[in-house]
């Protein structure tokens, strides 16, 4: 008999009137408005569950921490009970060779149908040594089990990116999972941790619509990665206005105005935090007073000063920023050039060069 | 008899004109393009440096200010004058003279070109006592204007769109079309804006090796420089 995600809601002693209840919810948060709600109770009501495996690697359980904080209680109930906690290292009742059994058998129970959601990436110095689980290197756990899957989640900035275990000089050689695994469509969810309310928003629309969001370039979903964090920020009137604190303790500071100049990297940073925000809705960093750190883009560690506008060039060598090198060559050609100027001056005086030297200073007289 | 000062003014014009000649060398849209260019720069240049480095702020009411939406504004609008008249300077190159050509192409196969940038070079470091004559640009002037100026464009037009792109939205023409510009520099649009900061440096050094040269050369030279910029004549001096 195939199991619906409604049969497994019910099985948890979830309500019918509250599953409708999260129906509309996660409808309101895709942004799919009320219309869809019916057709999400549908999918759920119908297809197939969908079991999603969750595997740790190289991490610090900070995705997972934020997961279980989604801001409704609800949403997560629902989808804790949607994902199959048979195994997830962090929250699973299994332990041992319990547990590494259960992984086994819904690898090959469902085979292709699976979803793998990683937290986490592989280390690959030494034979990837510096993560082992049950004995063997999770490289090797990883690359087994997405064989069978049908699609990776690739949570927060390790497994996105790399984060802080990959900066530099990265001496395990952590690599993102979509290095190591190349062969499945891959859904990046960064930040460090990601949003709550996002990553369920992601599970939860996979699982009731049977596809994989929209992704942009870097394979992040469109619906919460498509805007910076400058283009929603509520200081954004500060910032077209010229207004900035310069000192996290000036006057500027306490009137809230932007924080560019210290730092603040919301200018290139693609993530939902200036909308859907902490905590339930709470906060977020900038509305707390400190600068985006940018933890959701690409190498944040190693991009240079948090505190920096003008962060460090590193490549072909540069490890310096633009100004600096820039204001340097500046100089240097500007006093190269004064000093040519002097001597051109000089030989010219003497009559020594150019056009004078050519006809003579007085051609115009004697012409 | 005596004459009348002008009479006499127009006497030794007419002597010195004998020894000046003149060429027509630069045809008037790619004279107006070098100046309206060398305005947008220069206003690029000032509006962008202080996107990235802006003055200290000004207090009151937010509604009443629009400092960095003036500078955006000011960097955008002559971005796409830096931009279309660029794409209007390669059209130029297609119709206009063959000295039109020649900030695009080098001819680099030449050995004997190759010389003279090396001939123009000893002239720089007071080794030659003498430049030789050009019509268009010198050599070393060509090749200086290609490499800074020819390339450094194409690279301030692609980070610039590209950072373009990321203020329009992900679905915008500008994005769509330049990303790949974040590809390449590992994904993380703060590179870019690095790079293209780093653009505005090059560019600034560009600008002063190129307004010294042309004073210098004006002087020193054998042929006319800034004037012909000016007017579209070369003049020569013996
Ligand atoms: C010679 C030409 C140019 C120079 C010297 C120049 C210079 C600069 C500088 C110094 C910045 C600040 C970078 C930073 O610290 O973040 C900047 C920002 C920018 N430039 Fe340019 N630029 C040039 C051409 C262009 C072009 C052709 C475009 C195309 C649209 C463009 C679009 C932008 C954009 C979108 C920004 C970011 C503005 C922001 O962060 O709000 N620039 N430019
Ligand atoms: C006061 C400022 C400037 C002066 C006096 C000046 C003067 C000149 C002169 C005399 C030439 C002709 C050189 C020759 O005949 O070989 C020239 C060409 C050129 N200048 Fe400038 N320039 C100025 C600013 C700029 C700026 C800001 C830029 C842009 C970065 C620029 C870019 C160019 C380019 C690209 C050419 C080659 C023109 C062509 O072949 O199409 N100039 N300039
Ligand atoms: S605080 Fe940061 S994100 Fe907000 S407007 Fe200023 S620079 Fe942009």
């Amino acid at each position: 008999m195939i199991e619906t995600f409604y049969d497994v809601l019910r099985r948890q002693g979830i309500t019918r009137r509250s599953f409708l209840k999260f129906c509309s919810l996660t409808a309101t948060s895709l942004g799919l408005g009320a219309a869809a709600a019916p057709q999400i109770a549908h999918a759920l009501e119908t297809r197939p569950r969908t079991p999603v495996l969750w595997l740790h690697g190289l991490e610090c359980t900070c995705c997972s921490e934020s997961f279980i904080r989604s801001a409704h209680p609800l949403t997560k109930d629902v989808v804790l009970s949607m994902l199959s906690l048979d195994y997830d290292d962090t929250l699973m009742a299994a332990a041992g060779h319990q547990a590494e059994a259960a992984l086994d058998e819904i690898r090959t129970r469902y085979k292709g149908n699976y979803i793998l959601a990683v937290e986490g990436n592989p280390p690959l110095n030494e034979d990837g040594m510096f993560a082992i689980q049950g004995g063997r290197p999770f490289l090797e756990k990883l690359r087994e089990t997405a064989a069978d899957c049908k699609a990776i989640i690739s949570w927060g900035s390790c497994a996105s990116w790399g984060c802080v275990q990959a900066a530099y000089p990265n001496p395990t050689r952590a690599t993102p999972v979509h290095k190591v695994i190349t062969d499945k469509p891959i859904i990046k969810v960064p930040g460090c941790p990601p949003i709550a309310e996002v990553m369920t928003a992601v599970v939860t629309y996979m699982l009731t619509f049977d596809r994989i969001p929209e992704l942009d370039r870097q394979g992040r979903p469109k619906m919460f990665y498509g805007q910076r964090i400058h283009d929603k920020c509520y200081r954004r009137a500060h910032f077209d206005a010229g207004q900035f604190a310069e000192e996290f303790d000036d006057d500027g500071a306490k009137k809230g105005y932007c924080l560019y100049k210290l730092g603040c990297k919301g200018p290139t940073s693609y993530n939902a935090c200036s909308t859907v925000r902490w905590n339930g809705g709470v906060s977020f960093p900038i509305q707390s007073g400190h600068g985006c750190i940018g933890c959701s883009e690409d190498g944040f560690w190693d991009k240079g000063g948090f505190y920096e506008r003008v962060t460090d060039i590193k490549q072909f060598g540069i490890e310096s920023t633009a100004d600096k090198v820039g204001g340097y060559a500046a100089a240097a050609v500007g006093v190269g050039i004064a000093a040519h100027a002097a001597a051109t001056a000089l030989a010219r005086a003497r009559n020594k060069t150019g056009i004078d030297a050519k006809i003579g200073k007085d051609h115009h007289e004697h012409a | 008899m005596t004459t009348t000062l002008a009479e006499q003014d127009d006497f030794e014009a007419k002597r010195h004109s004998r020894l000046l000649k003149a060429i027509y060398v630069y045809e008037a849209p790619l004279r107006l393009w070098h100046w309206i260019n060398a305005l947008a720069v220069t206003v690029l240049a000032v509006t962008g440096y202080l996107i990235g480095t802006p003055l200290p702020g000004i207090g009151g009411e937010a509604s009443a200010h629009y400092m960095m939406g003036w500078l955006r504004v000011l960097h955008f609008s002559f971005a796409w004058i830096f931009a279309f008249g660029f794409v209007g300077r390669i059209y130029w190159a297609f119709v206009g003279n063959r000295h039109a050509r020649q900030i695009f192409l080098l001819p680099i196969t030449s050995a004997k070109w190759w010389g003279e940038v090396w001939h123009e070079m000893k002239w720089y470091l007071f080794i030659t006592r003498e430049p030789y004559k050009y019509v268009g640009h010198n050599p070393m002037a060509q090749l200086m204007m290609f490499l800074f100026f020819t390339i450094g464009a194409v690279y301030m037009i692609c980070t610039g769109c590209a950072l373009y792109g990321e203020a329009l939205g992900i679905d915008s023409w500008a994005y769509q079309s330049f990303s790949w510009v974040f590809t390449a520099v590992g994904g993380n649009s703060l590179q870019v804006h690095n790079w293209h900061r780093m653009g505005l440096w090059v560019t600034i050094i560009f600008v002063m090796l190129h307004v010294y040269a042309a004073f210098r050369e004006d002087i020193m030279s054998r042929q006319s420089l800034i004037s012909t910029m000016v007017s579209g004549w070369r003049m020569f001096k013996d």
